[in-house]
């Protein structure tokens, strides 16, 4: 049978509108992202962390991130007394599966969800020797796969421990902020799949982000400051005994 | 003149280096990406590569789509905030294709990765000791997970 | 420790990366000692102290191409390299210091040992002479004249680059401020004095091994020389490590509690024991004897055989206690983690122990193809000049 133009015009909808009903679960495809309008990072509440570990799991899930290697993990923190200096820290299995009961009785205990902090002036991107790390115009220190030669030398240079080379690719990798979400208007897997909003993810860029009001009534503060690498993820509260 | 002829090797040698500098400069045209620098000192390509890696969750506001009467049980609960995945893992393709059935839940090891007495926990967040406070139930025995306050006189 | 650094990242290749470097900047200042300083004792090492100098240096590359998650993309590094990364720049450094100064160096020199043996070889080793004079034959006095003065420009603006070379190596490690114990400015500065000691001594060993090989009589004169200017370098390599070592102490800022107990516990053997004790001050005291009291020629031989093989042992020590000591403790100053070193794989100790012995075949046959020294009985090398 010879397709018409008036088959055509009895189709095509039905098509478009089916097509629709597949796509309900896809996010929107990424024409309207423009990387210059934003200017990502993330915010961490810590009084609300609760050392869950889904954020480790959910991570893992949506990024394929290897065994005993971490793009995110959480660190729980116990000080006694006015040793700030010398907290005892444990991380078993980078908190994935939660945390077991503490040996330790009494004294300050808290957690403390790591990740890239997408710096700045990141020491990591300064030292790449080819440009296999670099910072996008939107904010967000991603690693090109394809070109990185499994040097090392970035995860040697990054204060905060959050890279690794891929067991497998033997590239360099680490937190992406869920790139591949957030130009789809998605949040990262691991403020998805956070219980009590201790992780939210932020876009300094955008006039109505919360971030703004945040930051001029609470107390924040991000990791090694001294290192001046103008990390982007701000803590909430975070104890000086932190390292 | 004569001093030219007796140099004449270096000359030779300067030739050698020039020839050389010349491939490298060929080969640097024809191997560097072609999208490189086009944002910086990286290849521009990469994030559009990045940017296309799969999504495996879906996301609350696509859940909510379809199953807008556990939003609405869940509205006015304590989980009001807790998003669909946290708990449901990771539903992407359930989403693209809704007869993929999610994996079941077991309340009994799901809640308490949350709600286990840890000192660490902030001390105003809901937490038991589960081996004393449900001697071995699971949780949904008496709690709506969707709304998990028990409200006086009603059976679950 | 944060959990993404319990795997170390560096593994003993790059501890013997900076030493195989080390050698080549160490062997090249010594035969800049002659050519520049006119320091005329050591004229017997000059052409040795070149040719181990290349040896080391077509090497170097290798470990770290084993050690790259992806070696197939090293060509990368020359083709963009970063302009604000270290190790990018090196890639650059290496190529100058290898095509601009040594090779070029060592072929002004044996220039006209070249042509003589372009035209007195037979066989297939005639075709390499042949390629190696570039088609001139011309070794008039006038050329070799022109030689001289390019050879000596050459090897001065060789120093420095020398310097640069390993100085860089110790840049990449110094500039790290992640690393409270790679991140100083003296790191560059060490490296380049050790790199010195490591870099005489290996050529005096090789020297009076040589020398000793061939049945030749070992000129004392020069290998008296070359241990005295070992000691000081050696004197002032100690005190730079020294210096660093008194500063941390009475400094001590957040890294040192952790990095303190780090060596007097897991660096122990290694950096007390092996690198101070056995490979600095042990070599420098004996050599202090062999310059304050006189010893028989015998003994001073002995001497130097033994001092200059706990140098080599106590560098290569130094190189360890950098690299993989700077990643046993962790950047939150709470933990340690231990070094797993492999024996048979792409990393491991075999492959260590095979690109340690591998620049001395290349030095093996180098010295066949361009000898340092003319043959006993003159057999390939027609009015050859003298050892210079």
């Amino acid at each position: 049978m010879n397709i018409t133009r008036r088959h055509l015009m009895l189709l095509l909808p039905a098509a478009a509108i089916a097509w629709k009903h597949v796509l309900a679960g896809t996010p929107e495809a990424s024409p309207n992202y423009h990387m210059s309008e934003h200017w990502w990072s993330m915010l961490i509440d810590l009084p609300n962390c609760i050392g869950c570990g889904n954020c480790v799991r959910a991570c893992q899930v949506e990024n394929d991130v290897p065994d005993g290697y971490f793009r995110t993990w959480v660190e729980r923190y116990h000080v006694s007394d006015y040793h700030i200096e010398n907290p005892h820290v444990d991380s078993p299995d980078g908190g994935k599966q939660g945390f077991p009961p503490a040996k330790e009785e009494g004294g300050k205990n808290f957690f403390v969800p790591k990740l890239c902090n997408h710096c700045a002036d990141s020491p990591c991107t300064q030292v790449c020797p080819v440009g296999a790390t670099f910072i996008g115009p939107d904010g967000v220190v991603l690693v090109d796969q394809k070109y990185c030669l499994g040097c090392r030398y970035c995860v040697q240079a990054c204060p905060y421990g959050c890279r690794f080379i891929h067991p497998q690719k033997n590239v360099a990798e680490k937190c992406t902020l869920c790139y591949h979400r957030i130009t789809k208007g998605l949040t990262t897997a691991c403020c998805e799949a956070c219980p009590t909003g201790a992780r939210q993810l932020v876009d300094l860029k955008n006039p109505n982000d919360p971030i703004h009001e945040f930051l001029k009534t609470h107390s924040v503060q991000v990791l090694k400051p001294y290192m001046a690498t103008h990390a982007k993820v701000f803590y909430n509260d975070l104890d000086g005994s932190v390292r | 003149m004569n001093a030219l002829k007796d140099a004449g090797h270096l000359f030779r040698l300067a030739a050698v280096f020039i020839a050389g500098i010349l491939v490298f400069l060929g080969v640097r045209a024809f191997f560097v990406p072609k999208s490189f620098g086009q944002y910086g000192h990286y290849r521009g390509d990469a994030i559009t590569e990045i940017a296309a890696r799969p999504v495996n969750f879906a996301g609350h506001k696509v859940c909510e789509d379809c199953h807008a009467d556990v939003l609405e049980k869940k509205k006015v609960g304590r989980h009001s905030r807790v998003n669909c995945e946290a708990c449901h893992g990771p539903l992407a393709k359930h989403a693209d294709d809704p007869s993929i059935q999610p994996a079941k839940l077991d309340t009994a090891v799901l809640c308490v990765r949350c709600h286990e007495t840890n000192t660490a926990k902030p001390k105003g967040f809901p937490q038991v000791a589960s081996a004393d406070h449900s001697t071995g139930l699971p949780c949904d025995t008496c709690h709506q997970p969707h709304s998990p306050a028990i409200v006086a006189g009603v059976t679950k | 420790m944060y959990p993404n650094e319990v795997e170390l990242q560096w593994s003993v290749l790059i501890v013997l990366y900076p030493f195989l470097t080390g050698l080549v900047a160490g062997a090249f200042i010594l035969a800049s000692l002659e050519r520049v300083f006119r320091v005329e004792e050591v004229k017997p090492t000059y052409r040795l102290a070149l040719l181990t100098a290349l040896s080391f240096l077509l090497v170097a590359p290798l470990p770290l191409q084993l050690h790259l998650g992806h070696p197939e993309r090293s060509y990368e590094m020359y083709l963009t390299p970063h302009r604000t990364s270290a190790m990018a720049m090196f890639g650059f450094v290496y190529l100058w210091y290898l095509l601009a100064v040594l090779v070029l160096e060592i072929w002004l020199d044996y220039r006209r040992d070249i042509v003589v043996l372009s035209q007195s070889t037979t066989g297939w080793k005639r075709w390499i002479y042949r390629t190696l004079t570039l088609g001139s034959s011309n070794i008039s006095a006038h050329a070799l004249e022109i030689d001289e003065r390019a050879g000596w420009l050459i090897t001065l603006i060789g120093i420095p680059s020398a310097f640069l070379l390993h100085g860089y190596v110790g840049f990449i490690f110094g500039s790290v401020k992640a690393n409270p114990w790679w991140s100083t400015p003296l790191m560059p500065v060490v490296f380049i004095f050790s790199a010195m000691v490591s870099g005489i001594a290996t050529v005096m060993l090789l020297y009076m091994l040589m020398m000793w090989s061939r049945g030749e009589t070992i000129d004392m004169r020069c290998v008296d020389t070359v241990a005295r200017y070992l000691f000081y370098t050696f004197i002032i390599d100690f005190s730079l490590e020294m210096l660093d070592l008194i500063h941390r102490i009475y400094e001590a800022d957040e890294s040192f509690r952790s990095l303190d107990f780090m060596v007097h516990t897991k660096l122990y053997m290694s950096h007390i024991v092996i690198q101070i004790v056995l490979g600095t001050v042990t070599p420098i005291a004996l050599l202090a004897l062999t310059q304050v009291l006189r010893l028989s020629e015998m003994a001073r031989k002995r001497i130097y055989v033994l001092a200059g093989c706990l140098t080599l042992v106590g560098i290569f020590a130094m190189r360890w206690n950098v690299v993989i000591g700077g990643q046993l403790f962790s950047k939150s100053f709470l933990g340690y983690t231990t070094y797993k070193m492999g024996l048979v794989t792409r990393e491991g100790l075999l492959v260590a122990i095979v690109l340690t012995v591998l620049p001395f075949v290349i030095l093996w046959v180098l010295v066949k193809l361009l000898p340092p020294w003319p043959e006993r009985n003159s057999g390939s090398l027609p009015d050859a000049a003298p050892a210079r």
